[in-house]
């Protein structure tokens, strides 16, 4: 089982989710470009580590789990890899288009 | 082991001191939380797979029409997805609260946080009806013939068919989300009505631990939903 983990640190993550959402909201209305999304996303999975390693205690689970979980994203990466990987790379071809 | 006669259900007769909540075939409390634990991780691999599918398919046709998808997100009110992303962020800060007191054997402020979290998802549901409605009467469903209407000086006539493509996006992904917080709801109620008969405790707090990871992943969800669907157009346009 897991330690309790004390209040005041579930408070403190709650107050970065929250301080992170109006900065990602704040950055989307600066024109960074192609930035945008990076940092965008940038945001949203540094939000979302702080969800599963804190909130889904997954920073007391024991390795197995740990390696689940990293399987489960690393999964996905292999998913976005492969696919985008496709799309993007047509064009580099003579006569190539992305779709 | 001598109590081979035990009912499936309990151990009480196996080892004095265990809890009745430890199933027979596990050694103790905390393999079959582990078990428990690792199980849901499990589970939620497969709705990483399910939501990565549409998040893929969406990087796909947004790297197609950049221009298009930023100008049709400009007919997304961003004051909803942001109310709805804090509303959600609260709710997992009473749902990890909830856990922590089912782990403490807080009886009643582990009530207290489950419908603190009921509240909080029933608000980001009623919110997201208000959304639905102003796109109804937007004319912004692409999804119901007669529902989609691509006029006024945002809709630049060219993206007219790929403003649809970003729609169907977002009614697939958020619908699929809110059908998860529906069945949050459910799963909490169930909670509920455990915690009322005081079934939670130090020794024994698995279902609400595992309900919580649900919970959270449907935060994560939207996490990402949030600045992918109603942040990609403010540059162009708003600002």
């Amino acid at each position: 089982m897991h330690p309790v983990t004390p209040v005041r640190t579930y408070v403190l993550i709650w107050l970065t989710l929250t301080i992170m959402t109006f900065v990602t909201f704040y950055v989307s209305t600066i024109n960074l470009g192609a930035l945008n999304v990076v940092v965008a996303l940038g945001i949203a999975f540094f939000k979302m580590m702080l969800v599963v390693w804190f909130f889904m205690h997954v920073r007391s689970d024991n390795p197995l789990t740990k390696l689940f979980v990293f399987a489960g994203f690393f999964w996905m990466a292999i998913l976005f890899v492969f696919t985008l990987g496709d799309y993007f790379s047509r064009s580099w071809m003579p006569g190539g288009k992305f779709w | 082991m001598a109590d081979t006669h035990a009912v499936a259900t309990g151990h009480s007769a196996g080892h004095s001191g265990d809890s009745p909540h430890l199933r027979h075939h596990f050694d103790d409390m905390g393999q079959q939380f582990d078990s428990a634990t690792f199980g849901m991780w499990v589970f939620l691999l497969t709705e990483i797979m399910f939501f990565g599918g549409m998040f893929g398919a969406y990087a796909v046709y947004r790297s197609m029409y950049p221009d298009a998808f930023a100008a049709t997100s400009n007919f997304m009110n961003p004051a909803f997805g942001a109310a709805n992303t804090a509303v959600l962020i609260v709710s997992s800060l009473s749902m990890a609260l909830a856990v922590r007191a089912a782990h403490l054997g807080q009886q009643k402020f582990l009530q207290l946080m489950l419908v603190a979290t009921m509240v909080f998802g029933t608000a980001f549901l009623v919110i997201k009806g208000f959304e639905y409605h102003e796109h109804w009467v937007d004319m912004k469903v692409p999804l119901f013939p007669g529902h989609w209407a691509w006029d006024g000086p945002l809709a630049p006539p060219q993206y007219a068919h790929q403003a649809q493509i970003l729609f169907c996006f977002y009614f697939f992904m958020t619908g699929f989300h809110a059908i998860h917080m529906i069945v949050g709801l459910g799963i909490m109620t169930t909670i509920l009505m455990m915690a009322r008969k005081g079934t939670f405790g130090p020794s024994y707090y698995t279902p609400v631990e595992v309900s919580g990871l649900y919970w959270h992943f449907v935060d994560i969800v939207w996490i990402f939903l949030f600045p992918l669907l109603y942040l990609i157009g403010h540059t162009k346009n708003l600002y």
